[in-house]
């Protein structure tokens, strides 16, 4: 049987450009904020500090970038963080001994992504958007519920550790180094990209933000990968939220508001599709440091905060724009 | 395998009740290993439900399905599947943004079993794929390939790959050639005859008599979820056919249609 359509001249070049073409866009990025503040860029105090910022950043777009995969949206995870990092703080202020602290966050993570899986599945709701909008409000009431509004301050040094820990390896002039949540996050990254792309599971989320028929009538349960996948994006949103309560040192109720929206123009901008199915987790960290280099280089070159927003969103437009013309390009051929 | 002029899948005596309605009365149904079965029936004549039932989709209100001269009850298409009866979805059923041997092995990689996990051999996965499109004789540039990037007549190609990919003994193909190019209908044709090379059982509901006529050798007419009519086909005619799909018998060109040539 041969095709009367032609495909793709070169199908393993196209799919690396599609997969690599963004470091070349990081790249870029990085010479021309060297070329501007070449003292202070490249400095390790500084891009320690793009690390572990945009650290908490990484991970809950690690699990939006599940849930946009099967074609889904996670609007509660800023809330999930929240509730992750105020509950550990107030256990570890509870007396509760420190290992047991560490393990808060993430349950919690799950637990809340379980209720967003099994509420979406099992209530039938017609979009993801609607029960986790919902979660996303009910998550942050009960997050200022517990803590009265106010932040919790002061965590053991072993429960900061994640978030705030330096490695100098003897190369380094401390407080400098590489930071404990780098590896963290590279870690996350390596073992998601293995569960997505290795396992079973994995692949039956790419098919069913691909085609949900064709996994349905494969004999994937649709509905019980949906709670998994949502579980995973809970999971990875309490750990952000250990993280940051390492980094600030404090639970603090309005954590995270609006960080979802970031997660999400990570994935985008990383090349995921927004209708699911496509995407990899190496463009998804990339994303992250797009975003996350963008927001230091106007930083350091003392650009209003503003602007920062202006730019982001541009970037978000240009980044579907981009990939609209190169399926365009594709299809052409 | 079957004995000697036993039916391989066979179904007696089916009703099929959905509230009010009766959507088959007192079908009897069956075909034979390595035959090609040609379904017909105008819409609303039972062919859907009739499929959905020998696929496991639906439960026979009464009745009973005999597979491999044994009574079976299925309570899903996993049943069914795990017997080795599969379906080709009209409009193919395959994840577009994988490439063609994991749709072909979609929810049964090969791999290492964890618990309830696999880790998937994607290279044993290309290899068995690659071995079974050219056992089918279906030609891809490479089974990389993702779906989206097929035509037509080579989805379903790798859509009847699927379906045969572990064993398949019954292969029910919804309108096969609905959704192709007409240069292709011919192709996809083919290597549905080729299927009964491999001993298994194919029934292809078809509203196009040049698609039954082509590849089945034998015809079977559903009318108003009735049996109507059965014969090989060597021994009608289109035009008896057509006849069946409206409900008339002995039907031998005094319809209109037939002389508007």
């Amino acid at each position: 049987m041969t095709g009367s359509i032609e495909m793709i001249a070169n199908p393993t070049l196209a799919k690396f450009l599609e997969t690599y073409g963004i470091i070349a866009v990081i790249v870029v990025m990085m010479a021309v904020l060297t070329w501007t503040q070449p003292h202070v860029f490249l400095k390790i105090d500084n891009l320690t500090n793009i690390i572990k910022q945009n650290a908490s950043l990484a991970l809950l777009a690690l699990g939006m970038f599940v849930v946009i995969v099967t074609a889904g949206i996670d609007l509660s995870v800023g809330s999930i963080m929240a509730l992750a990092m105020v509950a550990l703080s107030i256990a570890d202020h509870g007396g509760v001994p420190w290992p047991i602290v560490l393990l808060i966050g993430p349950l919690i993570g799950i637990a809340c992504g379980s209720v967003n899986g099994l509420g979406l599945t099992i209530l039938k709701l017609p979009h993801p958007f609607i029960m986790t909008l919902g979660t996303l409000y009910v998550v942050r009431g009960i997050t200022y519920l517990i803590t009265a509004g106010a932040p919790i301050s002061g965590l053991a040094p072993q429960v900061r550790y994640l978030g705030q820990a330096n490695y100098d390896f003897g190369i380094f002039a401390p407080p400098a180094g590489l930071p404990a949540s780098l590896f963290l996050v590279v870690f996350s990254a390596i073992a998601l990209w293995f569960f997505l792309n290795r396992t079973s599971i994995g692949r039956h989320i790419y098919a069913i933000g691909g085609n949900p028929q064709a996994a349905r009538v494969s004999g994937i349960s649709v509905d019980r990968v949906l709670v998994y996948v949502y579980t995973i994006c809970g999971f990875f949103a309490g750990l952000a939220g250990l993280l940051l309560a390492g980094r600030t040192n404090s639970g603090f109720p309005n954590a995270g508001i609006g960080i979802e929206l970031d997660a999400i123009a990570a994935v985008i901008i990383g090349g995921a599709s927004f209708f699911g199915g496509r995407g990899t987790v190496l463009g998804v960290m990339a994303g992250v440091l797009i975003i996350g280099l963008l927001r230091n280089g106007l930083n350091i070159n003392n650009v209003s905060s503003f602007w920062q927003m202006i730019l982001i969103g541009v970037v978000i437009i240009m980044a579907v724009y981009l990939d609209v013309l190169r399926r365009q390009a594709a299809v052409r051929r | 395998m079957t004995a000697e002029g036993m039916p391989l899948l066979e179904a007696r005596g089916i009703y099929k009740y959905f509230g009010a309605i009766t959507a088959l009365r007192d079908v009897n149904f069956h075909v034979n290993a390595g035959e090609v079965l040609g379904v017909v029936g105008d819409n609303g004549a039972g062919k859907s439900t009739l499929m959905k039932i020998l696929s496991g989709l639906y439960t026979p209100s009464e009745g009973t399905l005999i597979f491999d001269g044994n009574p079976v009850h299925f309570g899903s298409p996993r049943d069914a599947r795990n017997m080795g009866i599969e379906m080709v979805y009209q409009d193919f059923a395959l994840a577009g943004n994988m490439p063609i041997f994991e749709n072909i092995y979609l929810g049964r990689e090969p791999g290492r079993k964890i618990g309830g996990l696999t880790i998937v051999d994607h290279a044993k996965s290309r290899e068995m794929a690659m071995k079974h499109l050219d056992n089918l004789k279906i030609r891809v540039k490479s089974v990389d390939q993702n779906v989206e990037d097929l035509s037509g007549g080579q989805r379903q190609a790798v859509a009847i790959a699927r379906a045969t990919a572990f064993a398949a003994r019954v292969v029910i193909m919804d309108e096969p050639t609905a959704a192709l190019a007409i240069k292709e209908v011919g192709k996809v044709l083919d290597l549905i005859k080729s299927l009964k090379d491999h001993n298994v059982a194919v029934i292809v509901i078809s509203h196009r008599m040049d698609d039954i006529f082509y590849c089945c050798d034998r015809v079977m007419a559903l009318y108003q979820g009735t049996n109507f009519a059965d014969a090989p086909l060597k021994d009608t005619s289109r035009n008896e056919v057509i006849g069946w799909i409206m409900g008339t018998k002995d039907h031998k060109g005094s319809l209109a249609h037939d002389r508007v040539h």
